[in-house]
């Protein structure tokens, strides 16, 4: 318990588990659908564009976020598009748009700054990354995303579920799609340094994928997603301040346990 | 059938149907009425999802018109797709998915009305699968789940329902219960009916009205008239 109070005396700890917190409940809320349309890989491919975005931002000396935060919006709606009514279909789509970005990020480090801490940092997370202006942006970009969840939570389920009985019953469901990736692509990039490009995508998947092992409902696997990744959060933070390991995969560890706690968990309520 | 209040859900003049500029159906004019049972049948390619798009309003026609009734105009079709593979095994209550047809309705809300969630019970009673209101979707068999989402189809449009092949992928005995339900809507709730289906004895059985489509050629006729045609006549062989 001490160690735990001693922890939150440290103001990157505090700004990181802020961040963190809110990063992690948006994932997981926009995963669910994300998950059963299967979206899934879109976050891993958006994760990789926005590492991209932000090495090309380092290389040119521009703030990162104001770069990378309209080229990954950018990004998730070609995403979407290209998975909806690509030739090449939804997956090649996206291994070829992800592959690519990292080369192209990887290239302009290695011209310009070479493999610094700085991107190492990018690609698998880091603690210390959060200033007082990304607090500041991802709480309110974190209430926005909750906010229209809230607001077109049956939307959402009615397009997910359905998308050709939605689009007869007259609602947008371009439009929704789009705000979908949208707000993806916004969470992705707020929680991409502190999680790390490689790592972030598993925030988006795990919590959705372990609440819909024990939950029968719609609403039940929303809200249990949210909760699971939460709690997940905290628990890889507080293990990686103990042990001293990097805290996006110490998050993405726990959240792997969670989600094999509730494979068994499943099986025995099954019997 | 009794005649009083006959209304006209839907009247196609002299359409032409198809994609950039080819045209797959031409010329065809019908209209679906307050108590038609209108199949759609034809060979794999002939067109039939391409009328069923433009039915539902989701594709333009390439000339000629299609004239919906007003309460239609406003989203209310009860319209029952082909089932996605993703839908199999989702998570979501039989409950969930049957408000979930009461979308047009509604703008921004977080909450279904009491007279959505008492209509949505009812449409559930009326398909006998109350009891499964609560059990969660994926568990169902091919026949509950499809009856799940005619109830919620009856919750989008109480008096059109517009199906797509219904009764692919279930066994003969389901199927049997299904054209049974949409023989009760149809005969006793007077709900019109519009269905693709590959099913030519249901079909024919059930039917008031057939629309058959060939290639470039199409046949629209009371299912007597229907076997009768040269189309018809070498179903009408396999069946009787």
């Amino acid at each position: 318990m001490r160690l735990l109070l001693e922890m939150f005396t440290y103001p990157f700890i505090v700004r990181a588990f802020v961040v963190g917190v809110l990063v992690s409940l948006c994932a997981a809320l926009l995963g669910v659908p994300l998950v059963l349309k299967r979206y899934s890989m879109i976050g891993d491919g958006l994760s990789h564009v926005s590492f991209g975005a932000l090495a090309v931002a380092l290389a040119c000396g521009w703030a990162p976020l104001p770069v990378s935060i309209p080229v990954v919006i950018l990004a998730a709606v070609i995403l979407l598009r290209m998975s909806e009514n690509s030739p090449m279909g939804a997956d090649a789509a996206i291994a070829v748009t992800s592959a690519s970005a990292l080369a192209i990020g990887i290239i302009v480090t290695s011209l310009t700054t070479g493999m610094t801490t700085d991107v190492d940092s990018y690609m698998f997370g880091s603690i210390l990354a959060m200033d007082r202006s990304d607090v500041a942006l991802s709480v309110g970009l974190s209430a926005a995303v909750l906010v229209l969840f809230v607001l077109f939570y049956h939307k959402l389920f009615a397009i997910t579920f359905d998308e050709s009985f939605s689009r007869t019953t007259g609602v947008k469901v371009d439009l929704y799609n789009t705000l979908l990736s949208v707000l993806t692509a916004l969470t992705i990039v707020l929680g991409m340094r502190l999680m790390g490009a490689m790592l972030i995508s598993s925030l988006v998947i795990f919590p959705a994928l372990s609440a819909m092992r024990l939950h029968k409902s719609f609403r039940g696997v929303v809200i249990w997603a949210g909760a699971v990744s939460v709690v997940s959060f905290c628990a890889g933070l507080t293990a990686s301040y103990l042990v001293s390991t990097p805290v996006g995969a110490t998050v993405v560890v726990v959240n792997l346990a969670v989600f094999l706690a509730c494979c068994v968990a499943a099986r025995f309520i099954r019997r | 059938m009794s005649e009083t209040n006959e209304k006209i859900w839907i009247d196609c003049r002299d359409l032409s149907l198809g994609y950039e500029g080819q045209a797959i159906w031409e010329g065809l004019t019908f209209q679906v009425r307050s108590g038609d049972y209108l199949c759609i049948v034809g060979e794999n390619g002939s067109g039939k999802s391409t009328l069923l798009k433009s039915l539902l309003g989701l594709l333009k026609p390439l000339s000629g018109t299609i004239a919906w009734d007003d309460s239609l105009r406003r989203g209310a079709i009860g319209y029952l797709p082909q089932q996605t593979r993703a839908q199999k095994d989702f998570p979501a209550t039989v409950y969930e998915v049957v408000l979930s047809g009461f979308l047009s309705a509604g703008g921004i809300r977080f909450f279904h009305t009491p007279a959505e969630k008492s209509t949505a019970l009812m449409n559930l009673g009326k398909l006998g699968i109350l009891e499964l209101k609560d059990r969660c979707y994926r568990e169902l068999s091919g026949g509950q789940q499809q009856r799940v989402l005619l109830a919620r189809a009856l919750c989008a449009a109480g008096e059109l329902l517009v199906l797509d092949e219904p009764i692919t992928g279930l066994d003969p005995a389901a199927a049997l219960d299904l054209y049974r339900t949409l023989d009760y809507l149809n005969k006793k709730e007077n709900i019109a009916i519009v269905m693709v289906t590959h099913d030519m004895r249901g079909a024919l059985r059930y039917a008031t009205k057939i629309i058959y489509a060939g290639q470039k050629q199409w046949f629209c006729g009371t299912p007597a008239e229907y076997l009768a045609s040269p189309y018809g006549r070498r179903f009408g062989g396999e069946t009787r």
